[in-house]
């Protein structure tokens, strides 16, 4: 996932290969990791794929089933880890994961401690800023978990720059052999602030640590203990909000709504038919985005948040293909005001953004200069 | 790859800073040469005692046999019980109010000449403002929010604190954000991490950049790479887009030689950028090369100039920040050719941002992650929503994964 020499990195000549991880994507809030082995096969509701079939493709390939159905094989990035792995705890997804990352100023090179481990989601994503030459030591009280992420990261091929530890940090405190090493410490701690004292210790000086808490009084009580030998004490909630992406028609004899959506389809059988009414019915379809008016706290997240998203579509577009209806592509981000039509020669597949309001307390501060 | 600039802990003569003066009021970005100054009200303070010292680092104004001079924290003498102590100030039961307060403008005692003559016989700033609690009749009968907003406009005015911040693409991100919006598009912070997470920028990749916001997302995507990998920053018309920002980082030398820039046309030469868009680029990075910052590109690129001249070298990356944005070598076009770029960031408020994505996208290798900036939505007939306003509002990010055709993919 994270090339450790300029050959690893994608490329238009990587090809899959066996014992490759990827990520078989049926829709956006669908998607499975697979470990590429010869003789096996996947079996979904689109049929039964043969591994073997897959080897040698590029990564982004169409593969189909027996029975013609199909899914995309993509190369696996920490964005999509996020959405694929096997939750054993709550988790950090991107609009978090993103903002930590930048707030630490993690770059190649840092190192980082982390506690807990949990599912591994944001770890995976320390991991790929501090890769090649720094490292993230992740603890978890939970031997069980710390074991789970363990195995993950090997499978993720990340564990070179990972070392996860077993221990209570809340009430241990962080491990003495990192004492003033650390460039940035993350604290996912129920009561965070009996480890700050010991997170102090372990930076250097203008380090920064940065506690997740998702109750506002639990970040009352980190600032008091942090205002004794932290400055730049700052909170942060984190919105994102996502889109959701529509199709829409421009029907006659509609009257003055004009406008009619299209739900997305939800089986490929279904869409396949639909493609072809659609083609006859109206030439005249846009794309829009409007923003979900459902918003969901971080807690109540179970699947996926999909701002990052790919949008496979059908084969003979004459645009290079990309993981988005390319159409919506281009409209959703051109400055507004003109009309835009789109021609909808192809029926694309469509999917929704779905809504996230992650509302989740971030703080971060620097360690004072000692 | 040796040891980066950025990661050092320590100023060095040459660094750039970002100076943050009375906790964010002010913000500047600075070079460390011999000559750089920072005017403080009044007064130009030289900005040597900062070589040296740690990034994070606060200083003070002193008077010293030659008149002030910016001094330096140490941190134990301010730390510890200070700020608990306010604490339960501001949690205790408010009993003062303002309804005795009469704006007579007779509530302080001390004049201007006596506030010169403490100056002139030594007096700390923090003294002068002791002085100035002490002789306001006013002050007791604050409240203690009150209090503590009178104690902080005077310290402001009379005892100024200068923290030097690490120029890392956060802070440098959060200050032009507040300072010159317009310049990086107003691409806020979190914006920004999150088109660095989406288009998945990590060690050795090859990231493919349309940079029309000042070098923000060139800087930051070349601190991300730590001195692997390419950020190749690509220009659709003939002028390069400004890297100014660039400058700003510590890059050190393999970093910088990691920052090239391409033409499109020498990527693909058959393609021809249409007329239009190249207008549209020239001017616009036109204007972004004219509005140079007030005191701090300008004053920079005389010092880093008065630095190499000077000082003769004493490490040859902190005298020339600038060599970043070389043009690509064929050789490095030709790998992109047959490779791809294993990720790519537009960000080009200003463009018709489908026209350029549709031109890169075949040098993204399959499966490669993108993100594209925007501030604008769409507006559709009779579906018309409201253009977002800035403060409220991070800018539009769209991402996606490149699938493979299956006439290009079947080897």
């Amino acid at each position: 996932m994270i090339p450790s020499d300029p050959s690893e990195r994608l490329s238009l000549l990587r090809r899959i290969q066996e014992g490759d991880l990827v990520i078989v994507y049926e829709r956006h809030d669908h998607m499975k990791a697979v470990k590429v082995i010869g003789g096996s096969v996947l079996q979904n509701r689109f049929g039964v794929f043969k591994h073997s079939d897959w080897i040698g493709k590029p990564f982004g390939s169409k593969v189909f089933s027996n029975k013609k159905g199909f899914v995309y094989l993509l190369a696996p990035t920490p964005e999509l880890w996020t959405l694929v792995l096997s939750h054993r705890t709550q988790i950090l997804y991107i609009a978090d994961i993103s903002f930590v990352v930048m707030y630490l100023e993690i770059v190649p090179g840092c190192v980082v401690l982390e506690s807990g481990t949990g599912s591994g989601s944001l770890t995976t994503s320390l991991a790929r800023a501090v890769a090649p030459m720094g490292h993230v030591y992740t603890f978890d009280f939970h031997e069980q978990r710390a074991a789970s992420a363990r195995e993950d990261f090997e499978k993720t091929g990340v564990n070179k720059l990972i070392t996860v530890g077993v221990r209570d940090i809340q009430g241990e405190g962080f491990p003495d052999e990192h004492l003033g090493q650390a460039d940035a410490v993350f604290l996912d701690l129920p009561q965070p602030w009996l480890v700050i004292p010991s997170a102090g210790r372990m930076l250097k000086p203008d380090g920064i640590l940065c506690s997740f808490s998702p109750c506002i009084e639990q970040v009352q009580r980190s600032c008091e203990t942090l205002g004794l030998k932290f400055t730049d004490i700052r909170t942060f909630e984190i919105l994102l909000r996502t889109y959701e992406v529509k199709e829409v028609r421009a029907e006659l004899g509609k009257g003055d709504e004009g406008f009619s959506f299209r739900s997305p389809p939800h089986k490929k059988r279904q869409h396949s038919t639909e493609k072809g009414d659609a083609v006859e019915a109206s030439g005249a379809a846009t794309v829009m985005a409007k923003p979900c008016s459902e918003g969901r706290g971080h807690t109540d997240m179970g699947n996926t948040m999909c701002i990052h998203e790919e949008f496979p579509f059908a084969e003979s577009i004459n645009a290079p293909m990309l993981g988005m209806t390319a159409e919506g592509v281009g409209r959703l981000i051109r400055k507004g005001q003109e009309q835009v039509i789109a021609e909808r020669r192809n029926i694309i597949e469509k999917d929704i953004f779905n809504a996230l309001w992650a509302q989740l307390w971030v703080y971060c501060c620097k360690s004072t200069d000692k | 790859m040796g040891e980066s600039n950025q990661t050092s802990r320590l100023t060095w003569e040459g660094c750039s800073v970002l100076l943050d003066i009375n906790d964010g009021e002010r913000l500047v970005f600075a070079r460390l040469s011999p000559a750089a100054t920072l005017k403080i009200g009044k007064k130009n303070f030289s900005l040597q005692p900062i070589v040296g010292c740690p990034f994070g680092s606060s200083f003070r104004v002193d008077n010293g046999k030659d008149g002030p001079y910016l001094s330096r924290v140490v941190p134990s003498e301010e730390e510890g019980g200070n700020n608990v102590q306010e604490e339960e100030n501001v949690t205790g039961e408010e009993l003062r109010d303002n309804r005795a307060l009469v704006d007579n403008n007779t509530a302080q005692s001390l004049t201007g000449e006596d506030i010169d003559e403490m100056r002139r016989q030594g007096a700390t700033g923090e003294q002068i403002v002791e002085a100035l609690i002490a002789n306001s009749t006013t002050f007791e009968n604050k409240t203690s929010f009150s209090q503590e907003k009178y104690r902080l406009r005077k310290q402001k005015k009379y005892a100024p604190k200068v923290l030097v911040r690490r120029p890392f693409v956060r802070s440098i991100c959060d200050a032009y954000f507040r300072k010159y919006p317009a310049r990086i598009g107003c691409l806020r912070s979190d914006s920004l991490a999150l088109l660095l997470s989406m288009a998945n920028v990590t060690a050795h990749s090859d990231v493919l950049v349309v940079d029309m916001v000042g070098g923000i997302v060139t800087g930051a995507v070349a601190e991300r790479l730590g001195g692997t990998g390419y950020v190749c920053n690509m220009h659709l018309g003939v002028t390069p887009h400004s890297l100014e920002i660039v400058r700003i980082f510590n890059f050190n030398n393999d970093t910088c030689k990691r920052i090239v820039r391409c033409c499109l046309n020498d990527l693909c030469p058959g393609q021809n950028g249409s007329h239009v868009q190249n207008e549209n680029m020239a001017s616009d990075s036109g204007n972004q090369l004219d509005v140079t910052e007030e005191d701090v590109s300008l004053e920079e690129n005389k010092t880093s100039v008065d630095t190499s001249n000077k000082t003769g070298k004493r490490d040859p990356t902190t005298c020339k920040a600038i060599k970043a944005g070389e043009v690509a070598s064929e050789e490095l076009i030709d790998s992109w050719k047959e490779k791809g770029f294993s990720s790519l960031i537009i960000a080009a408020p200003e463009q018709d941002v489908w026209g350029i994505l549709q031109k890169l996208l075949p040098h993204l290798s399959y499966s490669a992650s993108f993100a594209i900036y925007h501030q604008y939505l769409q507006v559709l007939p009779s579906r018309t929503h409201p253009h977002m306003q800035m403060s409220a509002f991070g800018g539009y990010i769209l991402s996606g994964t490149k699938i493979c055709t299956s006439e290009s993919g079947a080897q």
